[in-house]
């Protein structure tokens, strides 16, 4: 079951390097929109500090998001995705599969370029390692609950527009504390319990996203 | 007790957006036989081959594998049928190899680098092994997805959606030759086509789906 979910791996990574447009796609939309807000409300320093991490955090939400269309779609569009249900293996090892290339291909390298941004909202340096900590344990969830929108949105009309108002709801936990995470850095307060409720979600995702996304995707090719 | 492998469809019914496309569906398919599915358009042929694999459900009725429940039975049952439908499956930033090793991976075989070539060349891929698959025709894309039928001959179950669309008549006669292969070795083939080919079997059953 392990190598059949490394093969899924390794096929979407493969996939994701000769495309390398759709990954630069999602860090450029990140850089973007992060960008957009001292344009709009002023660059005073101590009022980017207060907004830094919300703002970051929010960016890197909608450039996960993003991504989330083209997870299964692709698969279903050309039948892999047939293929991959009638597989000699579980359907989870190719749902952690797919969710495992997806956060290596949009949440881990949001993580590691949103300090450059942190850096631009003027975040002292245990802010930042405030951010790239929650985010670490962030993104994955985002990859997690989000395969589950997108598995459910599969072939719908308008699948876009559907995904972002069925998973943006359940991001808000998520943002709250990841957010609250870097907030409480700012101001020299322990987030400690902040990164320890994201690794909760964390964990509570691992085991019941996969399983509703297998549901799902079965759903959607019935 | 022990029974050999085989297909069964039990009584099945499908409805498709309200209508119902075919009911009480009997036939058994034993060791060597093969399944040709006819019709006119939108009689229920590919509905049937997603039932029968696993994708979709029956309105009523039930798929057998060895007398037991094939929706039960999971990945016992999907590991031993390939299952090529309506869309070839190939990933266009992908070689005709690398879809070839991906999909044969997925039912869990691992042939070597020389097997593969031997099979793409084969179905007249010589050449075009390394080229992505964006760059091919509609029927160059159709052989790298039948391609995998010549390393698959040990999996017991074939069902084939319009294997012959969109080929030429040397790719036909190969894939004639694999599915007659594949049969003679004891494996079982459902297919659909449009095509009047003549397969020299001993045993065909045919379904002819009224719409």
């Amino acid at each position: 079951m392990l190598s059949a979910t490394l093969g899924i791996i390794e096929r979407d990574l493969r996939l994701a390097f000769r495309r390398q447009g759709d990954v630069a796609q999602v860090l450029v939309f990140f850089v973007i929109v992060a960008s957009l807000f001292p344009l709009g409300t002023g660059a005073e320093p101590s009022q980017l500090r207060a907004m830094g991490p919300g703002v970051v955090w929010v960016a890197a939400l909608l450039a996960a998001l993003l991504s989330l269309g083209r997870l299964f779609a692709a698969d279903h569009a050309d039948g892999s995705l047939e293929q991959l249900l009638l597989a000699a293996h579980p359907l989870a090892a190719t749902v952690a599969g797919k969710t495992v290339a997806h956060w290596l291909t949009t949440g881990l390298p949001l993580t590691l370029l949103a300090p450059l941004l942190g850096v631009q909202y003027d975040l002292p340096a245990p802010a930042l390692a405030a951010l790239v900590a929650s985010l670490a344990l962030g993104t994955p969830v985002l990859s997690l609950i989000g395969a589950v929108g997108a598995a459910l949105t599969l072939g719908a009309r308008g699948a876009a527009v559907l995904l972002a108002l069925l998973v943006l709801p359940l991001y808000v936990p998520v943002l709250v504390f990841g957010a609250g995470a870097v907030g409480a850095a700012l101001i020299g307060l322990p987030h400690g319990a902040h990164l320890s409720l994201l690794g909760a979600f964390l964990v509570f995702s691992i085991v019941f996203a996969p399983w509703a996304t297998c549901a799902a995707l079965r759903i959607a090719l019935d | 007790m022990h029974q050999a492998a085989m297909l069964q469809a039990d009584s099945l019914a499908c409805e498709r957006g309200g209508r119902l496309l075919f009911k009480a569906l009997e036939f058994t398919l034993a060791p060597g036989t093969l399944l040709r599915v006819s019709g006119p358009n939108g009689a229920g042929k590919t509905s049937l081959l997603r039932i029968l694999c696993g994708l979709a459900r029956p309105a009523a009725g039930r798929v057998l594998w060895s007398g037991e429940n094939a929706h039960a039975l999971g990945e016992d049952y999907t590991r031993r049928l390939a299952y090529l439908g309506h869309l070839s499956a190939i990933k266009e930033d992908l070689t005709p190899r690398e879809n070839l090793r991906f999909a044969l991976r997925l039912s869990g075989l691992a042939p070597s680098a020389a097997a593969l070539g031997e099979a793409l060349a084969r179905l007249g891929l010589a050449g075009r092994e390394d080229v992505p698959a964006r760059y091919l025709s509609q029927g160059q894309k159709r052989r790298a997805a039948l391609a995998r039928l010549a390393l698959a001959q040990d999996l017991p179950l074939w069902i084939l959606d319009e294997p012959l669309a969109a080929l030429d008549s040397d790719a036909i006669e190969t894939v004639v030759a694999l599915v007659t292969a594949h049969l003679d070795a004891g494996g079982m083939t459902v297919l659909t086509t449009h095509q009047e080919v003549a397969f020299a079997s001993a045993s065909i059953l045919h379904v002819v789906l009224a719409g």
